[in-house]
C-alpha cells in the first residue's frame, strides 16, 4: 500500500468548505453547527482501516478525496433528471425528487399527496427565519462518524416528511435521488416522522441520469416511529458503477411499533450503507433485511447496528450477498442488547454467494448482550452455487446464465420476501433483475 | 438411423474408468430397459447422455438424431429432445415449481426457434397433466420438489416429461420409492407418451415396472458394459437367476 497516496491534505478540503458555505442554507445556529461539524470531520479525515467500524471499507484508499460540491442543478440538469425518472419503472408512488442533493419541486408529486402527510424541503426549513434554531436537524447522535459530520456540514437539501398520528398513508412516499453531474459531491439529509399509530410505506431510490459518472453521494435519513406506528421501508441503491455512495439511516422505534426495513445495494463503485436502529419502546418488532449484489470491482458495505434498549422486543435480520467478478461485500451486523432489555428475541442470519473465485465477502455478525434472560442468535455462511441444482436446471433447458439467475433470485428471495407490501417487493425484485440482466 | 447411438463409450470419473466401451442403439418408437447390479454404471450412462459435468469421456461417441451429443451443452441437449428423469431429483428451495416449469419450457422452445407459450395456455396444460398424474395444484406453488415425498418427486419428473414432450426419455429408477398405486399412475403417464417418434430408456432393478411399461428390448449392464440384450422375457429370466452369471461374463 502506498501510504503517501492515502494521506489527505486537510487544507484544500477546508478551503472547499469555505468556498461553498455561503451557498449552504441556514444562518446563525445552523451555520455554527455546520462549522462545528466540518471541524469534527476535518480533525478525523476520511475513515480508514484503523477505525474498527470502517475496517473493511478504508475510504482513504477507496475514495481518496472529497470532490467539490455539485453545482445547484440548472434547467438542463433537471431535464436529464426527468428523463432518468421516466426510466425508473415504479408503480404509483408519491415521488419527492432530489437532483444532485437539491429538492426539485417541479419533478415531485406535491399536488396529490394525502392530507395527513406534511412535506417540506430541508433548505426551506433551515432558511426559514422563524426556524433559525433548527440546528438540531444537523445533529445525529447515533454515531460520531466523520462521514456523518461531513454530511451535517454540507447538507444542501432534503425533505422533511411528517405523518400525522393515526394516519394510514396508502401511497408509498418515495424519495428519488438523481445524480446528473460528474466528479462532484452531493449531500442530502431527510427526515420521516411517523406519529403514533400511523402507518406508511417509504421508498428511497438512488439513480444516475445518463452521463453522470464518478460522483460522490452522501445521504442521511432520520426516521422516527411513534408508539404503535408501522413502517415498511425499502431502499434501492442503483447509482452509477463508478460513483461513491455513503449513506446513513437512523431509526428510532417506539413502543409496539413495527419497523420493516430493506436495503438493496446493486449500484455504486464504492458504497457504505450504515443503519442505526434504536428500539426504545417495549413490544416493538424490527426486521432489517438487506441484499448486496456486486460485480466487477464494486465494493459494497452494509453495516447495521441494532440497539435493544428496553424489554420485550423482537428483531430479525436477514442479509444476503451475491458476488461476481472481483466484487467485495462487507456485512457488519451488530446487535446490542442493553442490560434493561430482558426478554429480547433477536436473530441475525447472513449468507454470501460467491459466483467467482476472485470475489470476496467479509461477514461480521456480532452480538453484545448485557441482559441475562434473552433469546439471541446469529449465523453466517459463505458458499458457491450448488452444482447439482445448476445441472438439474440446465438438463431442463436453462442456459448457464438463466440457471444461475433463477438460483440467485431464490437466494436473495430469502431477504426480499420479508417485504410485506406486494408493490414494494416487486420494486426490489425488479432492481435485482436489472442487476442480473447487466451481468454478462 | 437410430435415434440414440452409443458407440464403444468409455467414461472416467475422478481417474477411475466406470464405463469400459459401452454400446447401445435405440430406435424411435422403442422402449428399452436397462437392468444391472448396483454400481454397474447405469446412472453414469444416463448422466453422460444428459451432459452432467464431472465425467470424462475418454473414448467412443454418442449420436442423437445423427448429431454428436457430447459436443452439446446440457441445455442444448434438452432443447433437442433429451430428457433424463433423475434417480434422485433435487430440491430447489425458493424456485416455485410453476416458475421453473414455465422458464424451462420457454427456454427449450426459444432454443428451437419456437415462440413462447402464452400464460393461459401454459397454465391449462400444466393443470391438465398434473391432474392426470394426481399432483395437487398446491404442490405446484411450492419450491421445486421442496417438501415432496419420494413418490411425489418422481411424479414431478413424469410431469415435466409430459410437458416438454422430449424425443428421448431416460427414466433412472423411476420406480424406486413409489408405492404400488403411485407406480401405476406414473407408469400410465409414461405409457401415454409412447409414440412412434419417441424412444424410452427405462433403468430399473425390478421386473414389476416392466409389467406396466413393457419394453421392446432388455439390456443387462455389468461392470460398465452391456453384456446381454434380449426381449422382454430376459427381465423375467433375470428375476429368477440374478446377475451372478453376468458378473463373470464382464470380468
Ligand atoms: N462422482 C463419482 N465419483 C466417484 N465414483 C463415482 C461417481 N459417480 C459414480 N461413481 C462410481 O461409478 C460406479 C457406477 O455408479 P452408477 O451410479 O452409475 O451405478 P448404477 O448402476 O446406477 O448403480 P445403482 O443401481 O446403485 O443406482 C460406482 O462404482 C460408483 O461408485
Ligand atoms: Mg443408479
Amino acid at each position: 500500500m502506498n501510504v503517501a497516496a492515502t494521506q489527505i491534505d486537510p487544507a484544500p478540503v477546508a478551503s472547499a468548505f469555505d468556498a461553498v458555505r455561503a451557498r449552504l442554507p441556514g444562518t446563525e445556529s445552523v451555520t455554527e453547527r455546520r462549522q462545528a461539524s466540518f471541524d469534527a470531520y476535518a480533525s478525523k479525515g476520511l475513515p480508514n482501516r484503523r477505525i474498527e467500524d470502517w475496517k473493511y471499507t478504508d475510504l482513504r484508499v477507496l475514495m481518496r478525496e472529497v470532490l467539490p460540491l455539485a453545482a445547484a442543478p440548472d434547467q438542463a440538469a433537471l431535464q436529464r433528471a426527468g428523463t432518468a425518472l421516466a426510466h425508473l419503472a415504479t408503480r404509483d408512488t408519491t415521488k419527492l425528487v432530489l437532483v444532485d442533493g437539491v429538492f426539485a419541486p417541479s419533478l415531485s408529486d406535491l399536488a396529490g399527496h394525502e392530507a395527513a402527510v406534511e412535506i417540506r424541503s430541508l433548505a426551506e426549513v433551515l432558511r426559514d427565519d422563524g426556524n433559525g434554531n433548527r440546528a438540531d436537524l444537523l445533529n445525529i447522535n447515533a454515531s460520531a462518524d466523520a462521514m456523518i459530520s461531513l454530511n451535517a456540514a454540507m447538507a444542501t437539501d432534503g425533505v422533511l416528511i411528517t405523518v400525522a398520528d393515526g394516519a394510514s398513508v396508502g401511497r408509498p412516499i418515495h424519495i428519488v435521488h438523481v445524480a446528473t453531474q460528474s466528479k462532484a459531491a452531493t449531500y442530502s439529509r431527510s427526515f420521516l416522522k411517523l406519529g403514533s399509530a400511523a402507518r406508511a410505506t417509504f421508498v428511497e431510490s438512488f439513480v444516475a441520469a445518463e452521463g453522470a459518472a464518478a460522483y460522490q453521494a452522501n445521504d442521511a435519513v432520520v426516521i422516527w416511529l411513534g408508539d404503535g406506528a408501522e413502517l415498511q421501508h425499502v431502499r434501492l441503491m442503483e447509482d452509477a458503477l463508478d460513483a461513491i455512495n455513503i449513506s446513513t439511516a437512523v431509526f428510532t422505534v417506539g413502543a409496539k411499533a413495527k419497523l420493516n426495513t430493506f436495503n438493496l445495494t446493486s449500484g455504486g463503485g464504492v458504497s457504505r450503507y450504515q443503519g442505526f436502529v434504536s428500539i426504545g419502546g417495549e413490544g416493538a418488532h424490527v426486521a432489517t433485511n438487506g441484499v448486496n449484489l456486486l460485480k466487477g470491482t464494486q465494493h459494497g458495505d452494509t453495516t447495521l447496528v441494532l440497539n435493544h434498549l428496553v424489554p420485550h422486543c423482537t428483531s430479525r435480520e436477514v442479509f444476503r450477498a451475491v458476488l461476481d467478478g472481483r466484487g467485495h461485500s462487507v456485512f457488519q451486523g451488530r446487535i446490542n442488547v442493553h442490560q434493561a432489555a430482558q426478554k429480547t428475541d433477536a436473530k441475525m442470519m447472513t449468507r454470501a454467494l460467491l459466483l467467482s473465485d476472485e470475489a470476496e465477502a467479509d461477514n461480521k455478525p456480532e452480538l453484545e448482550i448485557f441482559a441475562d434472560d434473552v433469546t439471541c442468535g446469529h449465523g453466517s455462511t459463505t458458499g458457491a452455487l450448488d452444482e447439482s441444482l445448476l445441472f438439474y436446471l440446465r438438463a431442463r433447458g436453462l442456459s448457464e446464465k438463466d440457471a444461475q439467475s433463477l438460483l440467485i433470485q431464490a437466494f436473495i428471495g430469502e431477504a426480499i420476501e420479508s417485504i410485506a407490501d406486494d408493490g414494494l417487493r416487486d420494486l426490489a425484485i425488479a432492481a435485482g433483475e436489472r442487476w442480473l440482466e447487466a451481468r454478462s | 438411423m437410430a435415434l440414440l447411438e452409443v458407440k464403444n463409450l468409455q467414461v472416467r470419473v475422478e481417474e477411475r474408468e466406470i464405463l469400459h466401451g459401452l454400446t447401445l442403439s435405440v430406435n424411435a418408437g422403442e422402449v428399452h430397459a436397462i437392468m444391472g447390479p448396483n454400481g454397474s454404471g447405469k446412472s453414469t450412462l444416463s448422466h453422460v447422455i444428459a451432459g452432467k459435468p464431472g465425467y470424462e469421456v475418454t473414448g467412443g461417441e454418442i449420436l442423437f438424431k445423427g448429431e454428436d451429443l457430447l459436443e452439446m451443452a446440457p441445455d442444448m441437449r434438452a432443447a433437442k429432445g433429451v430428457f433424463l428423469a433423475f434417480q434422485y431429483p433435487v430440491e430447489i428451495p425458493g424456485v416455485a415449481t410453476m416458475t421453473f416449469l414455465r422458464t424451462a419450457l420457454n427456454a427449450q422452445r426459444k432454443a428451437r426457434g419456437e415462440g413462447e407459450f402464452s400464460t393461459p395456455d401454459f397454465l391449462k396444460k400444466v393443470r391438465e397433466v398434473a391432474a392426470s398424474l394426481g399432483i395437487p395444484q398446491e404442490m405446484l406453488r411450492r419450491g421445486v420438489n421442496v417438501g415432496f415425498s419420494g413418490g411425489e418427486k418422481k411424479r414431478n419428473e413424469v410431469l415435466q416429461m409430459a410437458l416438454f414432450q422430449p424425443s428421448l426419455c431416460i427414466l433412472d429408477e423411476m420406480d424406486s420409492g413409489l408405492d404400488i398405486d403411485a407406480l401405476r399412475v406414473a407408469a400410465d403417464g409414461v405409457n401415454k407418451l409412447r409414440s412412434p417418434d419417441r424412444a424410452m430408456v427405462v433403468i430399473t432393478h425390478y421386473q414389476r415396472l416392466l409389467d406396466y411399461i413393457v419394453p421392446d428390448v432388455v439390456h443387462v449392464m455389468s461392470k460398465g458394459r452391456v453384456v446381454k440384450s434380449g426381449g422382454k422375457e430376459l427381465a423375467l429370466e433375470l428375476e429368477a437367476t440374478g446377475y451372478a452369471q453376468y458378473a463373470d461374463a464382464a470380468a
